[in-house]
C-alpha cells in the first residue's frame, strides 16, 4: 500500500491492520516517552490547501510522534493562493524529497490526481477531499466505534450505525459508509431529501427522512456538521427547522440505547444539528474522537511509509 | 487545380458498389470500371470505402482568442486528416463571433488555410450573454454567409430570447443550434448525476436539465414554425422528445458526438479531467440509447465538438479543469467502431450522418453531396479493416486533449480531397499548392 486515496482502496484486512496497529500506539502514546524512532529520516508534507487546524494539527501531531520531519504547507499566504497549479506544487514538494504528502483540498479526487500523475513520488494520504472522503476520519471513527461496543471482536459484525445529516456535501460520511460495512457494520442513512445525493440507491445503506424512528435501534449515532454556507442554497428552510427535524436534542437522547454512543466529526454547531448538553453528556465520545485520530493517523503513517503494521506483541 | 488528376482504382463506394474513381479540374470526372488515366496520379484503394467529405457542424476552432489551444489553420489541418472538408467554427471566440467582422475574418482564415470550408457558426446573442441578439442578419448577409447560429457552451436559457431567435432567422432559413443546459439546474456542476457522482463527490448534471431546455424549445419551434438544431444530444430521455417531436412534424434536428457513442461517466473515477466535458458523459443505458437514435435517424448526425484546450487547462484537479475533448481525428472510427463494426449501420449511412445530413442542415450547398459525375470532388477515404493507435503526441491539432489516447481504432483514413485536390495523401497532410 503506497497510498491512502480512498477506503475503497482498503482490504477488509489492510483496515484491520490500521485499527490494530493504531491500538499499539496508542499504548505507547500513554507511556511516558511518546515518541517512536520509526519514521525518523522521513520527511512528511501537511498540504492544506483548505484550511483545517484540527486535522492539520492532528497529522502533524502523529508524524512527529513517529520522529518524522514535518513541513506545513497551507493555502493562506502560500504560492497555492496565489494560484499555484497543483502541478506546480507537487513538483516542489517532490524537489523537496517529500517521503509523504498529506493532502487537504477543496476539490473532490485532488489527492487521486497527485498520486496518479508523475509529479511526485511519495505516498500520497488523503486529510479530506472536497465532497469526496476523508479516509483518516473514518479510521479513527471506527477505531472508536470497536473500542467501546465490539466486545472484542476485531471488526464491527452486528453494529448499527445512524449517520446523520448533510451526506450530499459530506466526505466524512462517504467514507464511513464505505468503512463501517467494509468491517462488517450495517448504516443507515438519516437526511432530509434534499441532502441525500441522487444515486445513493447504490450505496450499501438503508435510508430514512425520520431520526426519531431510527434514533432508537442503533447502537451509534454519528452526526454531521451543517456548513453554513447550506442555509441559504433550498435544502432546508431554515436551521430552526433543520434542528427539530435533524438535531440530536435532549429530548431524542432519551430515546437512545442505553449503550449506544454519540459521534460528531468536527467542528460542532451547538445548538444546531447537536444540543450543546449532548455533546457534553456521557454518551458522547466526541473528545475522544480527537485523541483516537492521532493515533490512527500514526498508523496509517507507519503502514505507508514503514511499509508494515504494527500487531500486538510485534513491537 | 488543373493539374489535380487522380484516379482512385478499386474504390468501394457508399452503397457497395465497387468502381473507379477519376478526380479531375476539381471534381469527379468519371466513375467506371477499369478506368485508365495516363495522367493522373493513381491511387489503388482496394479494400477502402469512399465517402462524400466529411462535414462537422460542431467544431471550436479557437481563434481569434486562444491561439495556443487552436487556431483555424491547426484545426484545418486536424479535420484534414479526420476525414473532413468541412468544418463549422462555433461562435464562442474571444472576441465572440457575433458581428460580421469576426465571421468575415474566420471565413477569410479558412480560404487562406486552403484545407477544407470553414464556415462560421454565428452567436445568437451579443457576447453570448443570452439577453440581447447579436446581428444576426448582418452576419447571413456577410461573406461568411452564416445559416447556423449558436451560444454554444451556454445555453440561450431566456424562452423569449430563444422565441426571438427563432422567429428572425426564418427570414434566411437558418437554425438554431441549441446548447440545451438549463443553468439554474447545473450551477457548478462537474459530471452526469448519478451513482458515480454520489461516490466521488463531484456535483451531479442532471439528465433533466438537458431534457428541460430540448422539451421547451421543440415546442417554441413548432409553435413560430421555425427550425431548431440541438447539439449533442446526451440523454436517453433527450432523444425520446426529439422523437415525439419529429412525429410531430416539428421541424427540429439533432446531433450526437463521437466520444458520447463510446464513453460513459465510469471514466470519472479517475479524476483525470480528460474526460471533462460538457455536456458530461452519461450512463451505459444513454450511450446505448444514442447509437440506436442515431441507426434510426432519430438523431441526424455526428457533430464533433471538437474542443482542443492547452496542456494546464487540463493538467490539474478535476474541477478546475476546462470541459472538453478533440474529436476531428478519431470521429470517424468511433462512428465505425461504435455503430459500423456493430451492425447498426452501413456505410451509406455513415456517409449520410457525417456527410450528406449535416451539410443539408447547414446549407452547405457543395459539401455531402453524392458521388456522382461533375460534382466537387470533396471526398473521403478510410481503410475500414485497419487499425491505429491514437497518440496524443501525433495528433495535427495544437492541442494533446484526446480521451482516446492508447485506444486501438479501427479505419484509417488514408486521403481526403478537397474541392479536388488531396488535402490527406497515404496519411499525410499536405500544405496548399504542394501536390501536383
Amino acid at each position: 500500500m503506497r497510498h491512502l486515496l480512498s477506503i475503497s482502496d482498503l482490504s477488509k484486512a489492510q483496515a484491520l491492520s490500521i485499527l490494530d496497529t493504531a491500538t499499539e500506539l496508542a499504548r505507547v502514546s500513554e507511556g511516558a516517552v511518546k515518541k517512536l524512532p520509526t519514521l525518523r529520516g522521513k520527511t512528511i508534507v501537511n498540504l492544506f490547501a483548505e484550511d483545517s487546524t484540527r486535522t492539520r494539527i492532528s497529522f502533524e501531531a502523529a508524524a512527529k510522534r513517529l520522529s518524522a520531519d514535518v513541513i506545513n504547507f497551507s493555502a493562506k499566504g502560500s504560492s497555492v493562493s496565489k494560484g499555484e497549479s497543483l502541478k506546480d506544487t507537487a513538483l516542489t514538494l517532490q524537489a523537496m524529497g517529500a517521503d509523504a504528502v498529506v493532502i487537504r483540498h477543496g476539490a473532490s479526487g485532488a489527492p487521486a490526481r497527485l498520486a496518479s500523475s508523475e509529479w511526485m513520488l511519495g505516498s500520497v494520504i488523503n486529510a479530506g477531499d472536497g465532497t469526496h472522503e476523508h479516509p483518516s476520519q473514518a479510521l479513527l471513527d471506527a477505531f472508536t466505534i470497536r473500542k467501546h461496543l465490539s466486545k472484542g471482536a476485531p471488526d464491527l459484525v452486528g453494529l448499527h450505525v445512524a449517520i446523520v445529516g448533510d451526506v450530499l456535501h459530506s466526505r466524512v460520511a462517504r467514507s464511513n459508509v464505505l468503512l463501517l460495512t467494509l468491517l462488517g457494520a450495517s448504516v443507515v442513512i438519516v437526511a432530509p431529501p434534499t441532502l441525500l445525493p441522487v444515486g445513493i440507491e447504490s450505496w450499501p445503506v438503508s435510508i430514512s427522512y425520520d431520526l426519531d424512528t431510527v434514533i432508537g435501534a442503533v447502537d451509534v449515532v454519528m452526526m454531521l456538521r451543517v456548513q453554513q454556507e447550506r442555509m441559504n442554497d433550498l435544502f432546508f428552510p431554515n436551521a430552526r427547522e433543520y434542528s427539530r427535524y435533524f438535531g440530536l436534542t435532549s429530548q431524542r437522547l432519551t430515546l437512545m440505547n442505553p449503550h449506544a454512543i454519540i459521534m460528531h466529526p468536527g467542528p460542532m454547531n451547538r445548538g444546531l444539528e447537536i444540543a450543546a448538553e449532548v455533546a457534553d453528556s456521557a454518551r458522547s465520545v466526541i473528545v475522544e474522537q480527537v485523541a483516537n485520530g492521532v493515533s490512527v493517523r500514526m498508523a496509517i503513517l507507519y503502514v505507508l511509509l514503514a511499509g508494515q503494521s504494527l500487531e500486538a506483541g510485534g513491537a | 487545380m488543373s493539374t489535380h488528376r487522380y484516379l482512385l482504382k478499386d474504390a468501394t463506394l457508399p452503397d457497395g458498389r465497387k468502381n473507379d474513381v477519376l478526380i479531375a479540374d476539381g471534381c469527379i470526372e468519371k466513375i467506371g470500371t477499369n478506368l485508365i488515366d495516363a495522367q493522373a496520379t493513381l491511387i489503388d484503394v482496394t479494400g477502402s470505402i469512399i465517402l462524400p467529405g466529411l462535414v462537422d457542424l460542431h467544431t471550436h476552432l479557437r481563434e481569434p482568442g486562444r491561439e495556443d489551444a487552436e487556431t483555424v489553420l491547426s484545426g484545418s489541418r486536424s479535420g484534414a486528416k479526420g476525414g473532413f472538408t468541412a468544418l463549422s467554427a462555433m461562435a464562442n471566440t474571444s472576441p465572440v463571433a457575433d458581428n460580421a467582422g469576426v465571421v468575415e475574418q474566420v471565413f477569410r482564415l479558412g480560404q487562406a488555410a486552403g484545407l477544407l470550408d470553414v464556415f462560421p457558426i454565428g452567436a445568437v446573442t451579443q457576447g453570448l450573454n443570452g439577453q440581447t441578439l447579436s446581428e444576426i442578419g448582418a452576419m447571413a448577409d456577410s461573406i461568411a454567409r452564416v445559416r447556423v447560429f449558436s451560444d454554444d457552451g451556454n445555453c440561450v436559457f431566456d424562452p423569449l430570447v430563444m422565441r426571438r431567435a427563432l422567429e428572425y432567422i426564418k427570414k434566411f432559413d437558418g437554425v438554431i443550434a441549441q446548447h440545451a443546459q438549463e443553468p439554474r439546474l447545473t450551477v457548478g456542476s462537474q459530471m452526469n448525476e448519478g451513482s458515480v457522482s454520489s461516490i466521488l463527490g463531484l456535483k451531479g448534471w442532471p439528465a433533466i436539465a438537458e431534457e428541460a431546455i430540448i422539451a421547451r424549445d421543440v415546442l417554441l419551434a413548432d409553435h413560430v414554425k421555425s427550425r431548431l438544431h440541438i447539439c449533442h444530444v446526451t440523454t436517453a430521455g433527450g432523444v425520446e422528445i426529439i422523437r415525439w417531436a419529429k412525429a410531430r412534424g416539428i421541424n427540429v434536428t439533432a446531433e450526437v458526438t463521437p466520444h458520447h457513442l463510446l464513453l460513459t461517466d465510469e471514466l470519472a473515477r479517475s479524476y483525470d479531467p480528460i474526460f471533462k466535458v460538457n455536456p458530461p458523459l452519461r450512463s451505459e443505458s444513454d450511450v446505448m440509447a444514442l447509437r440506436e437514435a442515431l441507426a434510426e435517424g432519430v438523431i441526424d448526425i455526428v457533430a464533433t465538438d471538437h474542443a482542443p484546450h492547452s496542456l494546464e487547462s487540463k493538467e490539474c484537479e478535476w474541477q478546475e479543469a476546462s470541459f472538453g475533448m478533440l474529436g476531428l481525428e478519431t470521429a470517424l472510427s468511433i462512428v465505425q467502431k461504435t455503430m459500423v463494426d456493430s451492425k447498426l449501420m452501413g456505410w451509406a449511412q455513415v456517409a449520410d450522418r457525417l456527410s450528406t445530413a449535416p451539410a443539408r442542415i447547414a446549407g452547405y450547398l457543395e459539401q455531402g453531396r453524392d458521388l456522382e459525375v461533375g460534382r466537387k470532388a470533396n471526398l473521403t477515404v478510410i481503410n475500414p479493416s485497419a487499425t491505429w493507435i491514437v497518440d496524443r503526441d501525433a495528433v495535427a491539432s495544437n492541442s494533446r486533449n484526446t480521451p482516446f489516447h492508447g485506444y486501438e481504432l479501427p479505419g484509417v483514413v488514408s486521403h481526403t480531397f478537397f474541392n479536388g485536390v488531396a488535402t490527406l495523401f497515404n496519411g499525410v497532410i499536405i500544405p496548399v499548392g504542394e501536390m501536383a
